[in-house]
């Protein structure tokens, strides 16, 4: 017969139907504001104990609050006026103290058996939440160049163990230059250069004077080396953000230099970005006898003058420190509490224990960058980035008693300066400097604008598009509309379920695939309307109409599918997002509008004698 | 029932010809002497959005960002008279955007409230003017590729020119009118690439059809009744998708403003292409049936020894 879908079809678009309002559901939950408390170590148990402390804060502040959980790693507490969240982050913040992170949140309220079976609300983008987006940029150069400085100290070292003389070893570019007296010293610095040194490579061009050795590093090295200074900075940033205290920051590498940091709902860009940005270092050195040293300034020069004289090397640095914290002395003046790893506290040890009454300066060490403007041969703008190091005396104090694993750094510029140096201590040094190439920094008031704009246009759009259709086919409109808000339906179901993140972009995306998804009834119903003038009768229309319209919307939906993949491969951000719907949308709308409406109209006028149709 | 009214399509195909040329040379006149305005994703630079309780005075805000030390703000409302846009453009600084909110926070008659800050570096505006180029020239590729293997080679060239038709005057319509050309504009251009793509093909594959069931018809008079059958699908759907783009332009707000006019010139632009373009190429290659018929099975049994 004639326009009957088997009973398998009928079922699957049943079960189709089921899975869209399912997993779309979740979305229509609204979120709760939350506070989340974790530790700032990972050793710090968050239970029932801290949960009461902090939930009695907030009855003494008054702050209306329900449901807190605690799983010993971080507690959450759901906050019934969303208007006192930052009301309660301070007091929590304020009973609970430096050791504690207390983050803002937004807490899903979808009920257990859908969470059970993997239902999640659509994650919003910065755009929609509000939020600050980084893009950094790796300085890799410099990590080289660090590197490569390394090894000409040690390759120097070498010879002179090996007496292998050499009149001059030095840098030049990205490579190291040696010039020689002898042929025989050459093949030796050679043999050694070779045996020892596996990722330097001997070069040799010709017409090359005899007597020069230049090295490079291979290839292979270099490439390793600036995964692993890359990999290094994820860490460390990784670390950073999370002391941050932000829900559900993102730390992504993009492409071969580049990382991208995400912070929904910070408001305070400017400590982000110092946080973030910031590579520093600490030296400990003995202060200079007689005129051999270095002379440095201290950062604020008081008591103890401009500057002062240091050692040249120093006994340790900040790698040899395993935790920082930052606290107040007897006098309540600023300090951080150091406790250095094994090897650290030795020679920690060492250096201070026939140096009793000698002063020990911490030497601060800051990583920067500057964006230098030149003119290159073309007359063309070239901005290139210059790396530079500021290093400064924050404390000289006398060794009082030999020094061991635990010690203290005192004499910081306020509060805040020691809490950040105890951060940058413990989450660890930057292995090449970094810059911010992009930032966006989208204010809550905006991202809440957009989101009731996208609502009110996709609402609109969608309400225009209905009527139109069953004004111009009339009874198989309401099929087409059906299908279409079947597929909103679905659309919101796969994105929530693939995790894709919804942005303003995507919400254009969505009305778009609204717009352009009822193209494929259109061209059904053409079809059919064309049959139905040509004679055929009322069946054999509807099933002519199908079977062939189906065939250009398939050619026409690979075409646009193809669009939206390359759209998908070259954009970023948020263009992606809405590659990524409108990619999804024409495949649910391929189901919607072809299967689905056919078994409507299967279901009403299918295998019945009809002399008339209405479209 | 009444017969379907053919309409002689392909009868105006000349002054179809002359508007096309009109159209695209105005545009490459444009957009070869006074290009595109290139918006912050491109340039590269700082632009701030501040939100202010009460209308802002635009002048007055310029004059104080000026004698502040900042070189040529520009200073524009942004989709309120509460809102203001600030953009700075040419210092590669990422610490302007808080410099600039320091001063306006200065004058503390208003309320301000910092609602967007984007800094784009010089290196990024760069990779993405060359990224979109080349992104927009592999779509055109690959969709002239898979039109050429779905159908034939003279219906590809007719829709990669109808595509190009399309892009070029959306870009030329830009240029003239001074708009921002911003990432969700390259969005919206590469969308309609798939919009008015879409209407081609629906045309085509009529075209082909007919071609290969009116046996004895001239190319003109197949393409002019493979138009007709289409002409409603076509409306219809250019309808039903302004619709909801008018939704978008009037609801969507001011940032996805510029997204939805060019997807607009681009809809309007591609559903007159989709008729007149791609068919007046094909006409011109001589497009015939012969070009369509399936390839006969013999020819291969032929070639065995």
């Amino acid at each position: 017969m004639l326009n009957k879908f088997p009973l398998w079809k009928n079922c699957l678009i049943l079960l189709v139907v089921t899975f869209g309002f399912v997993y779309a559901a979740p979305n229509f939950y609204p979120a709760d504001a939350a506070i989340q408390v974790s530790g700032q170590s990972g050793s710090m148990v968050i239970d029932q104990g801290v949960l009461s402390k902090v939930e009695e804060a907030l009855d003494q502040a008054g702050v209306d609050h329900f449901s807190g959980e605690a799983d010993g790693e971080s507690l959450l507490v759901r906050i019934s006026d969303r208007n006192m969240q930052l009301r309660a982050k301070e007091v929590i913040q304020a009973e609970m103290g430096g050791d504690y992170i207390v983050a803002l949140n937004l807490a899903a309220t979808t009920p257990d058996w859908l969470r059970n079976i993997g239902g999640k609300p659509m994650k919003l983008g910065l755009d929609l939440s509000g939020g600050v987006h980084f893009l950094l940029e790796v300085d890799l150069d410099s990590a080289v160049a660090v590197r490569l400085e390394g090894d000409l100290a040690d390759v120097k070292a070498s010879l002179r163990e090996e007496r292998v003389r050499y009149r001059s070893l030095e840098l030049r570019g990205d490579q190291i230059v040696g010039q020689f007296r002898d042929g025989d010293q050459v093949s030796a610095a050679k043999a050694i250069v070779r045996n020892n040194y596996r990722d330097l490579q001997i070069q040799s061009a010709p017409g090359q004077n005899p007597l020069t050795l230049v090295l490079q590093l291979s290839e292979v090295a270099v490439s390793l080396l600036e995964d692993n200074a890359l990999k290094q900075n994820l860490t460390s940033l990784r670390n950073r953000v999370n002391e941050l205290g932000v829900s559900e920051p993102i730390v992504s590498r993009q492409g071969k230099n580049r990382i991208v940091v995400e912070l929904p709902g910070i408001q305070d860009t400017a400590e982000a970005k110092r946080i973030i940005g910031k590579t520093a270092n600490l030296e400990f050195r003995l202060e200079a006898q007689g005129r051999v040293g270095e002379r440095f300034e201290f950062r604020e020069s008081g008591r103890q003058g401009p500057d002062a004289m240091l050692e040249k090397a120093p006994i340790i640095t900040g790698e040899n420190v395993t935790d920082a914290r930052a606290s107040f002395d007897e006098n309540g003046r600023p300090q951080v509490n150091i406790t250095l790893d094994s090897s650290g506290g030795w020679q920690m040890g060492l250096a201070t224990r026939d140096n009793i009454g000698r002063r020990l300066g911490v030497l601060f060490i800051e990583y920067k960058t500057k964006l230098e403007k030149t003119v290159d041969d073309q007359g063309e703008l070239v901005i290139t980035p210059v790396p530079f190091v500021e290093k400064h005396i924050i404390s000289l104090a006398t060794v009082q008693a030999q020094l061991g694993r635990q010690f203290r750094i005192t004499g910081l510029d306020g509060q805040r300066e020691s809490s950040e140096l105890a951060l940058l201590l413990r989450a660890g040094a930057l292995a090449a400097p970094m810059y911010i190439v992009e930032e966006r920094t989208i204010g809550p008031s905006l991202g809440a604008d957009n989101i009731e704009m996208g609502v009110k246009s996709v609402t609109l759009g969608m309400a225009l598009v209905l009527l139109f259709m069953v004004l111009i086919y009339r009874a198989f409109g309401f099929a087409a509309n059906t299908a279409l808000i079947m597929n909103l339906l679905l659309l919101v179901a796969f994105m929530s379920l693939l995790g894709a993140t919804l942005t303003l972009p995507g919400i254009a995306g969505i009305v778009l695939t609204v717009g352009m998804a009822v193209d494929a009834n259109v061209l059904i119903f053409s079809r059919i309307r064309e049959e139905r003038k040509n004679g055929a009768s009322v069946q054999s229309a509807i099933s002519a109409g199908y079977d062939r319209a189906f065939v250009s919307i398939l050619d026409a939906n690979i075409t646009t599918l193809i669009v939206a993949l390359i759209l998908f491969i070259i954009g970023s951000g948020p263009v992606q997002g809405f590659a990524v719907t409108l990619s999804i949308g024409i495949l649910t709308s391929m189901f919607t509008s072809i299967v689905m409406t056919r078994g409507l109209v299967n279901m009403v006028v299918g295998g019945r004698k009809i002399e008339k149709l209405w479209i | 029932m009444a017969q379907l009214k053919i309409y002689d399509f392909m009868g105006i195909r000349r002054y179809a010809v002359v508007l096309s040329a009109l159209l695209l040379s105005l545009s490459i006149w444009s957009l070869a002497s006074q290009g595109l305005v290139l918006g912050l994703d491109f340039s590269g630079g700082t632009q701030i959005e501040v939100g202010y309780q009460e209308p802002a005075d635009v002048a007055e805000l310029r004059e104080t960002l000026e004698s502040a030390g900042f070189q040529n703000p520009v200073v524009v409302h942004f989709g309120a008279e509460t809102d203001v846009l600030i953009r700075l453009q040419g210092e590669p600084d990422e610490q302007l955007a808080a410099q600039v909110l320091e001063v306006l926070k200065g004058d503390q008659s208003q309320q301000v409230e910092l609602r967007r800050v984007d800094f784009v570096g010089p290196q990024i505006g760069e990779e993405l003017r060359e990224d979109g180029g080349l992104g927009m020239l592999t779509a055109l590729a690959v969709v002239m590729l898979y039109v050429a293997i779905r159908f034939q080679l003279k219906f590809s060239i007719g829709a990669v020119l109808a595509l190009g038709h399309d892009v070029l005057i959306t870009l030329g319509i830009f240029s003239l009118a001074r708009l921002e050309f911003d990432l969700t504009v390259l969005a919206a251009i590469l969308a309609v690439v798939g919009y008015s793509l879409n209407d081609t093909i629906v045309v085509s594959d009529r075209i082909r059809e007919n071609f290969r069931k009116i046996r004895k018809a001239p190319p003109t008079e197949v393409i002019n009744e493979s138009l007709s059958q289409t002409l409603w699908r076509t409306i219809n759907t250019s309808v039903t998708t302004m619709l909801v783009l008018l939704a978008l332009f009037f609801f969507g707000g001011e940032l996805i403003h510029n997204f939805a006019i060019a997807l607009m010139i681009g809809v309007a632009i591609g559903t007159y292409s989709s008729i007149y373009v791609a068919a007046t190429v094909m006409l011109a290659l001589n497009v015939d049936r012969e070009d369509l018929l399936e390839q006969v099975e013999g020819e291969l049994v032929d070639d065995l020894p």
